[in-house]
């Protein structure tokens, strides 16, 4: 009531008086100069500011910090691990490939083995072959030679006779007469040439 | 009062400038007298950012999954941060004093951002708070390094890179300056949260001007609205700036305790 009357009196408080009354705030409600040096409200939130310190502090170090190490902890455990079994695949994997390679080199050799194998059967086959056409050939010709020789010799016989009887009858009508002697040996020389 | 402000008293309104007011500790319940136990206001956005970090360090590793949700993997990226902060700053001899670091950060960003929500209060914004924090660390830092070293400790102040004759100097240079530390350290953030957050207010203050006076209200109106959304811009990147500056001065003033000898 005082600082009201003095408020209508001069219009206006010095803060430093109300303070210096121990007052941080003025009858409207409004803050006096800076709340924060108004020493009547500092136990207080130091008092708070303790026990609140005091809270937090627990929290973090029995349950938090803990926790979120351990989760830091296992999440690089995880990660190491996981980076060791991607190591063994990638070793298992080079192995899979060699072996691979090796089945693909020795299938390869194998088929050309037998690549080879065939060829010289085809090879043996196709002698075999050529020889027996070639004995088939020759017996051929051996035969046909045969048969012209026999051809030949026929013929010449044939003419032989021809020749003996036309010379015989030649004879016989130019009114000789014809030796069956003479006629051969002449013939034969004649043929002779 | 009146004759000052001719616009204002035509339309029957004036601007209200209020901004301070938003730091004013008032009992949550009642409307008694603040006590040293009274549940105010800071009781309330302390205990809110104390369920926050347990919503995000805690219930958001619940499922401890190796591949991570969202949440999961925000309360992972805070541990690894402050983590690797304290490992790189302080050297790896400070990691079990990881804990203590971590709940300063995680308080202050929690803190911090929360005072960001419209309405809402900044525990950060006092220097009741920031100071009681900056001298846990001093001492802590200050008993560390005696424990550690004995009196070697005192070998932070006595520079041995430089020439002799500069030494007494710079070491009474550095007795100040490391007695300057937790003010320093404390103010930084305090004087950051509740700079950003009266500045908010005094544009916000000038937001209703149109309603007074058409003719400026049509220019400043939409200015301070601009104004407003540009500061709190700058407000999200400095609350947490000013959390990773906090925190990593505490890894540099530890490790000053565990080596002292530069």
């Amino acid at each position: 009531m005082a600082t009201d009357t003095t408020t209508a009196a001069t219009g206006h408080v010095s803060p430093i008086e109300l303070e210096e009354v121990g007052k941080c705030v003025d009858s409207h409600g409004g803050a006096v100069g800076m709340p924060q040096l108004c020493t009547d409200w500092m136990s207080n939130q130091v008092f708070w500011l303790l026990v609140t310190l005091v809270v937090i502090f627990v929290v973090l170090s029995r349950i938090a910090l803990p926790r979120i190490a351990g989760i830091l902890a296992e999440r690089s455990g995880a990660i190491t691990n996981d980076l060791a079994a991607a190591e063994d695949l990638k070793a298992k994997a080079v192995e899979a490939e060699e072996a691979y390679n090796k089945a693909l080199a020795d299938a390869r050799a194998e088929a050309q083995n037998i690549v080879a194998a065939a060829k010289a059967d085809i090879q043996s086959d196709l002698n075999k072959a050529i020889a027996k056409a070639d004995a088939e050939i020759a017996a051929r010709s051996a035969e046909g030679e045969k048969v012209i020789a026999g051809i030949r010799a026929g013929a010449l016989e044939s003419i032989k006779q021809v020749a003996k009887d036309t010379t015989k009858e030649v004879v016989a009508a130019m009114g000789g007469k014809a030796d069956a002697k003479t006629v051969t040996a002449a013939v034969s020389a004649r043929m002779k040439g | 009062m009146a004759t000052e402000t001719q616009g204002v008293e035509e339309a029957g309104m004036e601007l209200v400038f209020h901004p301070m007011d938003q730091f004013i500790i008032k009992p949550l319940f009642g409307d008694g007298p603040v006590g040293m136990f009274t549940i105010t206001n800071t009781t309330l956005w302390m205990a809110l950012s104390v369920l926050c970090v347990i919503g995000l360090l805690v219930l958001g590793t619940a499922r401890r999954s190796i591949i991570p949700s969202r949440i999961q993997s925000v309360a992972e990226l805070c541990y690894g941060f402050i983590r690797k902060m304290v490992e790189d700053v302080a050297s790896k001899e400070a990691l079990p004093y990881f804990p203590y670091i971590m709940t300063l950060f995680i308080f202050i960003v929690f803190s911090n951002f929360l005072g960001l929500l419209p309405m809402a209060f900044t525990p950060t914004s006092h220097i009741a708070v920031t100071a009681v924090m900056a001298m846990m660390v001093f001492l802590s830092v200050t008993i560390l390094g005696f424990v550690k070293n004995g009196f070697g400790f005192l070998g932070v102040f006595w520079i041995s890179a430089a020439p002799l004759p500069l030494r007494p100097i710079l070491a009474l240079i550095e007795v100040i300056s490391y007695f300057v530390r937790p003010v320093s350290h404390s103010i930084r953030l305090a004087g950051n949260m509740m700079a950003g957050h009266a500045v908010i207010k005094v544009f916000a203050a000038f937001a209703p001007m149109v309603m007074i006076s058409t003719g400026i209200g049509l220019m400043v109106t939409p200015l301070s609205i601009l104004a407003i959304t540009a500061i709190y811009a700058l407000e999200v990147l400095v609350a947490f700036i000013q959390a990773y500056v906090f925190t990593i001065l505490t890894c540099v003033y530890l490790k000053d305790a565990l080596h002292p000898h530069h």
